[in-house]
């Protein structure tokens, strides 16, 4: 064996490797306390995974392979420009900008997929037949790499405000969208059957499946963006697992599959708890998400408002308190407010819980962490399984911003949000909810907690109404 | 298409399949206070694609596939590094806090 050959195999054993540190990496995030763990183990593997890459590129180069010296320049500029945004972005964003980053992440990352399946399209002779399986693999790549990069793009532009987060529904738009995908489709054929290269059949399709990603996305609501984006994330892992066998790279292979089948279940898991199936939502439903319409307190039964003194009459001499936080209070960035709040309480001797509906906030599990952020002890945070019991038992329930989760009409068949996860809010003593209207949430439909007669509504935007209660417990 | 090359073609959608099981496997059992880390973490995994964009960068000749491949190693980059110190610093605050001993609770009765 010469040493290249003895590199090589050194090599692919440290694909592997990192394969491994990759599977051992997700499976330890299962638990909070080896979830950190976890990620530094799978990190480890993706540099010994770089590394080894490194090393096959020099060796190749030492024994005469015809790699330029330039290959370095491009590697190390790629490497230096790349790592430095994604380093500086990552360690600035705020915790509630988090998902529009990670999104953009999976955009870059698509992104790098797609261009992989062009180099190597670019790279085949012009006239020579190309093998079947090579070409599928190619255009396959570059239609969900062009579909991520784009459809992310637009996700985190809807999340960070730059483009309304609303569903921007154009008439015939749905019809665009459904020609792009015939286009990509037929040229895609026509590119199988002919069996040689044909540039411009594959600049349709790169176009066409790029357009198809800012289609796709700008119908969907904002509320609806981390089921998009987790799907997103998934065409990523998949589109890696073609560029992996473009190139015959099992690394790539089988990280790609593992990353697909993670963001899959995971878009499911969301929709599962908002009661929605993904085609639903893909398709463009009746989800309005953030926006606050039909300001009108037009239901069905009458409505309580209240005011902070008394509310904060109620929670300082309550024993039992569980706030439920929800979308609006991730919006309005009051989770330090209410970390607060809780505080003032607790001084007081009141026991205080968080009550976390599975899709509470932007992503699933994303309140955790924003009330982590705010310094919120751990263990204070509730599931819903285990809170929903000690509802009978809680004096006051506050709920921040949290809408669809707490409507007790998901116990009935016949509406929107049956069957449908909920807290069992309406079963405690007193109800206490701050919301900035009486606007419906996003299955667009009222709230019978809001009619109940054991709940005072106070109508304010979640860090203000917070504001204002803490200003009125330290008045009690 | 020649023996060989349908037995890497097997061999490569073994794996593939493999990998998907395995990842179903894994993730299914993740509770839900994770998800937004497992998803940050997976979004860093998929940064592997660096690999790929490192040797077709070493393969360049031409001035469009030099260019291609720079874009390609510049966005995986950005994709395994923002996405494992994302994921990182999101996890740190998991971390157990230590707690403040709470006054007891029957004196608010005033």
């Amino acid at each position: 064996m010469t040493a290249l050959q003895i590199v090589e195999i050194l090599v692919r054993i440290a694909w592997l490797a990192g394969a491994v540190a990759f599977v051992i990496g997700l499976s330890r995030m299962n638990s909070p306390a080896t979830a950190r763990n976890g990620n530094l183990v799978s990190a480890g593997g993706m540099a010994i995974a770089i590394g080894a890459t490194a090393v096959l590129i020099l060796t190749q180069q030492l024994s005469g392979d015809g790699i330029q010296p330039a290959a370095w320049l491009i590697i190390i500029l790629g490497v230096v420009l790349g790592g430095g945004l994604g380093l500086y972005t990552a360690r600035t964003v705020k915790m509630t900008a988090m998902p529009q980053l990670v999104s953009l992440f999976n955009a870059v990352g698509g992104g790098a997929a797609a261009l992989i399946a062009i180099d190597d399209y670019l790279g085949l002779a012009a006239g020579s037949a190309i093998r079947i399986d090579t070409n599928i693999f190619i255009v396959l790549d570059i239609i969900i790499g062009s579909i991520t990069f784009t459809g992310s793009i637009i996700a985190s532009a809807k999340l960070q405000g730059l483009i309304p987060g609303k569903p921007i529904v154009v008439p015939g738009g749905q019809l665009v969208t459904l020609a792009l995908a015939a286009i990509t489709v037929i040229a895609a054929l026509a590119l199988f059957v002919t069996g040689t290269p044909n540039l411009a059949l594959m600049v349709v399709i790169l176009a066409a499946a790029l357009i198809f990603g800012v289609t796709m996305t700008l119908p969907i609501g904002g509320a609806d963006m981390p089921v998009v984006i987790s799907l997103l994330n998934s065409f990523t892992g998949t589109a890696v697992a073609m560029a992996g066998f473009v190139i015959n790279n099992p690394v790539l292979i089988i990280a790609g599959a593992l990353v697909g089948a993670s963001g899959a279940i995971l878009t499911k898991l969301m929709a599962d708890a908002m009661n929605r199936s993904v085609m639903n939502i893909m398709i463009g439903g009746f989800g309005g998400g953030d926006s606050v319409a039909g300001a009108a307190a037009g239901a069905g039964g009458s409505v309580r408002a209240i005011g902070p003194d008394d509310v904060a009459i109620q929670l300082a001499y309550a024993q039992h308190v569980i706030v439920v936080p929800g979308y609006g209070l991730a919006v309005a960035q009051a989770q330090h407010a209410v970390r607060e709040l809780a505080e003032l309480l607790e001084e007081r001797g009141v026991d205080v819980k968080y009550a976390i509906h599975p899709v509470a906030g932007r992503m699933p599990g994303h309140m955790n962490v924003l009330l982590a952020e705010a310094n919120v002890p751990y263990p204070q945070l509730k599931e819903m399984e285990e809170i929903n019991p000690e509802f009978e038992r809680a004096d006051v329930v506050l709920v921040v911003g949290a809408n669809d989760v707490t409507n007790p009409a998901a116990r009935r068949p016949g509406s929107p949000v049956s069957g449908m996860p909920i807290l069992d809010v309406d079963k405690a003593k007193s109800i206490v909810v701050i919301k900035r209207s009486m606007g419906r949430g996003y299955a667009g439909i009222d709230n019978e907690l809001y009619t109940n007669e054991k709940t005072g509504m106070l109508f304010a935007d979640a860090k203000e109404g917070l504001a204002s209660l803490i200003a009125a417990v330290k008045a009690v | 298409m020649t023996a060989a090359e349908i037995d890497g073609l097997i061999q490569a959608l073994t794996v593939f399949i493999l990998a998907i099981l395995v990842g179903i496997a894994v993730i299914s059992k993740v509770p839900a206070t994770l998800h937004t880390p497992l998803m940050s973490g997976a979004n860093s995994i998929h940064g592997i694609v660096l690999v790929g964009a490192m040797l077709i960068a070493a393969e360049a000749t031409e001035p469009i596939s030099q260019l291609l491949s720079l874009v390609a190693v510049a966005f995986a980059t950005m994709n395994v590094v923002g996405g494992y110190v994302v994921t990182d610093r999101m996890l740190q605050m998991f971390r157990k806090k230590p707690t403040v001993p709470k006054p007891v609770a029957e004196e608010a009765e005033a």
